[in-house]
């Protein structure tokens, strides 16, 4: 079935063939015959050998040999000797049976069944694994094997280490060996076995890898390597806390539902009709157990002892990086404005984990000032325009804490030997720098310099290189440009938070809305949201006119009541399933997309829904709808999730009067449809 | 990038490809004879691919069918063609198939489901058949026919769950067991299964991501993992895997397209895994079903989870 040349058969090939499917066709009906009658007869027996060594892929053979071979022990009086000449007989099978395919699943099983009646030799089975890794060092049955034997027989992991070095010394191009190096390397590295200390072996393994990558560039065998000791030596184990909203030190301004006339200018204002706000943590690994127990709300507003923490993910995952509570702030009769201080704590209690097993175990604390007021008239639905109505941003207000370095994060967890490594790896790196995978791993290399820079000063030196880094690689590399022009965008959204300065200069007030904070990002040539850590204040945000085609990494964002898509390239509503977890939101654009144009959903299985077994309550609309539920699908799981009170799906194939109706009956509290009220 | 165009990059012989598969069908050439016990898997690739290209009806269903229930076994499985010993491959093939015929209706649904839940592990993996090979390959293949027989519930899904992300190795690929190199035949079973239970949270797709897009060689065809020649049906098993985990866009798809393209035998219909090699069945199936991955025109759309059209799976999914 593979590498077999295309010819136009000659007669005498065709005739020579011809014979041989009848003859095979002959064995095959014979040894049904003695497999549905269950004849072990030695003939019978000889047979299924015969017919393996033609076609060791003809898996009821296999199957018949088992069977045959366990009515034969069952004859004997377990004399050793006996038992002993028919296993061989076996493992000789499965070897003839391997020569002529070494990459036959039944033969490769047949051998561990008759290896698992007790009869093994390891040396021997060493010697087979040596003879098809010679013949071919990529047959990862026989990798699989060796790992099976070696289990079997409990050889040390440092031994098969030391296999790995023999395999990569004879020929480093052997992605295989680079493989089973990272797991052997993984385990003695977590388990603390003796020497094993990351400080000291990471380093180490970059020597080791230096001379696959360098010999040639080209060869991918050491590529993946390279980035796993990358990440061995960013990331740290035990999880963090990288942001948080409110942040350390903010203030911020909570109402009710109406609209607060005249508020300040330079602090957030939140309101809400259900008398509470978002309580965001966001960590740098996904964990699981934030809950009321482990993290704790120190405060006078009342009733926020027991807080449900919920994780920003999809339903049957039980952890994330980001967790929201709602912190209530009722206001049960007419007041003054009231200040509140309110300190979170976490880390003084076990049991946030993360998903790999590493405790939270650094207390944390920060604390945030709560300005409660009481709502001052009756709130207008008004629409939201996103041309008029924006005013500049004061940039030293103290609101953008969020960019500061958090403590937490440079809590100088050995940091040293890591930043020593990268600046190491980065001098080396720069020798390579006219080969693709020199730049790639350079540009990957000073990202992760400046995400552990913690002097304020240096910290933002990087970005001009990384984003040329890019950009030559899209040249260099047409076939994988977009892969380069994400890496883009994010390293892009990385410089413009990396600083309130920068950041400053997209920063807004709507005044038509409680000068709510937007942050405009439009014409940005964005293929990918980033950073969102370090936007989590953000209430309204631009990002029309870019080259969108996902709100992956949105979820975060529980402040955002007003999104802008329009002029993206997003192709279906699965693409903004992101945005279910964002309960604040009302007003949508997603005008001039391609939505409809596609018959490709790369996000159908992004998006919880019946197709990934989600379960499904109906209501009416599917009750009257059914066609149209299925047609529409994913609009109509996006949609029903979502509060909305302005949507604009205008200039998308999809739009026109049979969905913009149905679009209406999904979300029956809509009050503007592309810019007009229904039933106008 | 826009999606393939087939002006600049030669023609998908549609009409070649149809005959051959339903010449392939009745010969009883060497190569039939001895593929004779994986028909079951054979009909699936045929069957799929007339339907893709809207010729399903050009085959007789009741031959099908009937032929189909003769492969079933007491313990409810299905083997690869009548007599051989059934196995969770070829039962998946079965359902697969009926689900095109909209004929899963005619299985006692409970049987059928009974046998693949029935191997599953203590650990959540599961077993081929009752002589206990193990790979993801069979997770994903029970995770698939159960969802498609909507009997999900007989499984212990998380523990299915668990398993396969323990087969998940550092470079963010999948293996056929804990530990064992990633390959794009088993990112596919993972990924899938993954999908179909709503836990590709489990995946980084950036780093699969990666690892995936880098599966384009310079021809334009994709490998299985590096530094491997590449091959059409990695066309399937890396396309449907990045499609799964949206980073399709980061390969370039109208390079692929062509390189599926010169596959083909222009004269007697067929694909084959590179340009000038022997067609077969196997590569037909996967290289069409890529161009439909690829918007390639003419081609009905196909589920990148479930490798059946999406008006199928659409079907089954949203009836209750």
């Amino acid at each position: 079935m593979h590498g077999r040349p295309r010819k136009a058969s000659k007669p005498e090939d065709e005739a020579a063939s011809a014979a041989k499917a009848v003859k095979l066709r002959s064995l095959q009906s014979q040894f049904m015959t003695y497999h549905h009658e269950k004849i072990y007869t030695k003939e019978a027996i000889e047979l299924s050998t015969k017919l393996l060594e033609i076609n060791p892929e003809a898996y009821t053979a296999w199957n018949y040999r088992k069977l045959a071979v366990e009515d034969s022990l069952s004859r004997i009086e377990s004399d050793p000797n006996s038992v002993k000449s028919i296993l061989d007989e076996e493992l000789r099978v499965v070897e003839n049976a391997l020569k002529q395919n070494f990459k036959s699943y039944g033969a490769w099983h047949h051998r561990k069944w008759v290896l698992s009646k007790g009869h093994s030799s390891t040396g021997n089975e060493l010697k087979l694994l040596d003879k098809f890794q010679k013949l071919d060092p990529r047959n990862f049955h026989a990798w699989n094997y060796r790992r099976f034997v070696v289990e079997l027989t409990n050889r040390s992991e440092q031994d098969e280490l030391q296999y790995t070095d023999d395999m990569i010394n004879n020929n480093f191009s052997n992605y295989s060996a680079w493989h089973n190096r990272s797991v052997l390397l993984s385990s003695l590295l977590a388990n603390r076995v003796d020497g094993f200390i990351p400080e000291k072996k990471i380093p180490d393994e970059y020597e080791i890898v230096h001379q696959a990558i360098f010999t040639d560039p080209d060869d991918q065998s050491g590529w993946f390597y390279h980035l796993w000791l990358l990440a061995q030596t960013v990331n740290v184990e035990s999880p963090l806390l990288t942001s948080s909203w409110p942040s350390h030190g903010s203030s911020v301004i909570l109402s009710g539902a109406g609209c607060l006339i005249g508020s300040p200018f330079n602090v957030i204002t939140f309101c809400s009709e259900t008398g509470s706000v978002p309580l965001i943590l966001y960590f740098d690994q996904a964990v699981g157990g934030v809950s009321s127990l482990t993290v704790t709300i120190d405060s006078e507003l009342k009733g926020n002892e027991n807080l449900v923490w919920e994780p920003i993910s999809n339903k049957s995952s039980q952890v994330s990086c980001v967790w929201v509570a709602r912190l209530k702030y009722l206001i049960s009769e007419p007041c003054e404005s009231k200040e509140y201080k309110v300190k979170v704590r976490l880390g003084n209690s076990p049991g946030i984990i993360s998903s790999r097993g590493f405790n939270f175990s650094t207390p944390y604390e920060f604390v945030f000032t709560a300005h409660v007021h009481d709502t001052a008239k009756d709130s207008q639905e008004r629409i939201v325009s996103w041309t008029d109505g924006f005013e500049l941003w004061n940039a030293q207000s103290k609101d953008l804490n969020s960019l500061a370095t958090s403590d937490q994060l440079n809590a100088g967890i050995d940091l040293k030997w890591r930043q020593a490594a990268i600046d190491s790896e980065i001098e080396c790196f720069r020798l390579l720098a006219d080969s693709k995978i020199g730049k790639l791993t350079l540009a990957r290399l000073l990202m992760a310099s400046e995400a552990m820079m913690s002097d304020a000063v240096v910290k933002g030196v990087h970005y001009e290189e990384i984003l040329q880094l890019y950009n030559d690689l899209m040249a260099l590399d047409s076939s994988h440009h977009h892969y380069y022009k994400d890496e883009h965008s994010v390293a892009f959204l990385h410089k413009v938070t990396s600083s309130s300065e920068s950041l400053s200069r997209y920063l807004f007030r709507y005044r038509g809305m409680n000068n709510l904070v937007c942050l405009r990002l439009n014409k940005l040539s964005l293929s990918r949201i980033a950073s969102v850590e370090k936007l989590l204040f953000v209430q309204m945000l631009d990002l029309s006119h870019n080259e969108l085609h996902s709100t992956e990494g949105l979820e975060a964002m529980q402040l955002l009541s007003c999104l802008n898509l329009s002029h993206n390239r997003i192709r279906n509503f699965s693409a903004l399933d992101s945005l279910r977890h964002v309960k604040q939101l009302k007003v949508l654009d997603v005008s001039h997309n391609h939505i409809g144009k596609h018959s490709v959903d790369t996000t159908r299985y992004l998006c919880s829904s019946p197709l990934s077994n989600s379960d499904w309550s109906q209501d009416d609309v599917r009750r009257q709808n059914p066609g149209l539920v299925t047609k529409y699908w994913d609009a109509y799981f996006v949609l029903r999730d979502l509060n909305l009170k302005q949507l604009d799906i205008a200039g998308n194939e999809i739009a026109g009067d049979e969905f913009n109706s149905f679009v209406l009956q999904v979300v029956p509290k809509l009050v503007w449809l592309n810019g007009q009220k229904p039933g106008n | 990038m826009s999606s393939a165009s087939s002006s600049q990059m030669g023609q998908l012989v549609a009409d070649k490809h149809v005959r051959y598969i339903l010449m392939a069908e009745k010969k009883e050439s060497l190569e039939s004879v001895v593929m004779d016990h994986l028909r079951m898997n054979g009909a699936y690739w045929g069957l799929t691919t007339l339907d893709l290209l809207d010729k399903l009806g050009t085959v007789s269903e009741d031959e099908v069918v009937s032929w189909i229930m003769t492969c079933q076994h007491e313990s409810g499985g299905f083997a690869g063609n009548t007599g051989h010993d059934p196995h969770i491959l070829y039962t998946l093939s079965a359902v697969q198939i009926l689900a095109l015929f909209d004929k899963i209706n005619i299985l006692d649904v409970g049987k059928v489901s009974s046998y693949v839940a029935g191997l599953q592990n203590e650990d959540g993996s599961f077993s081929g058949d009752m002589w206990g090979e193990i790979d993801t390959r069979f997770s994903y293949i029970a995770i698939c026919c159960l969802s498609i027989l909507k009997c999900l519930d007989k499984i212990n899904v998380e523990k299915a769950v668990e398993y396969i992300v323990s087969c998940k190795n550092l470079d963010g690929g999948f293996g056929c067991t804990p530990g064992a190199e990633s390959h794009a035949g088993q990112i596919f079973c993972c990924v899938g299964a993954l999908a179909i239970t709503g836990s590709l949270h489990h995946v980084d797709k950036d780093l699969l991501g990666w690892w995936l897009c880098e599966r384009q060689t310079k021809t334009g065809g994709l490998n299985g993992r590096p530094e491997k020649l590449p091959d059409v049906c990695y066309s399937w098993w890396v396309l449907s895997s990045l499609i799964m985990i949206d980073r399709v866009h980061w390969i370039d798809k109208a390079k692929l397209a062509k390189f599926i393209l010169d596959c083909q035998d222009l004269d007697n219909g067929g694909i084959s895994d590179r340009p000038e090699d022997a067609v077969d069945i196997f590569h037909t199936y996967f290289g069409v079903a890529g161009l439909s991955l690829l918007e390639y025109p003419g081609v009905k759309a196909i589920d990148p989870a479930y490798a059946l059209p999406v008006d199928v799976i659409n079907r089954i999914a949203f009836t209750k």
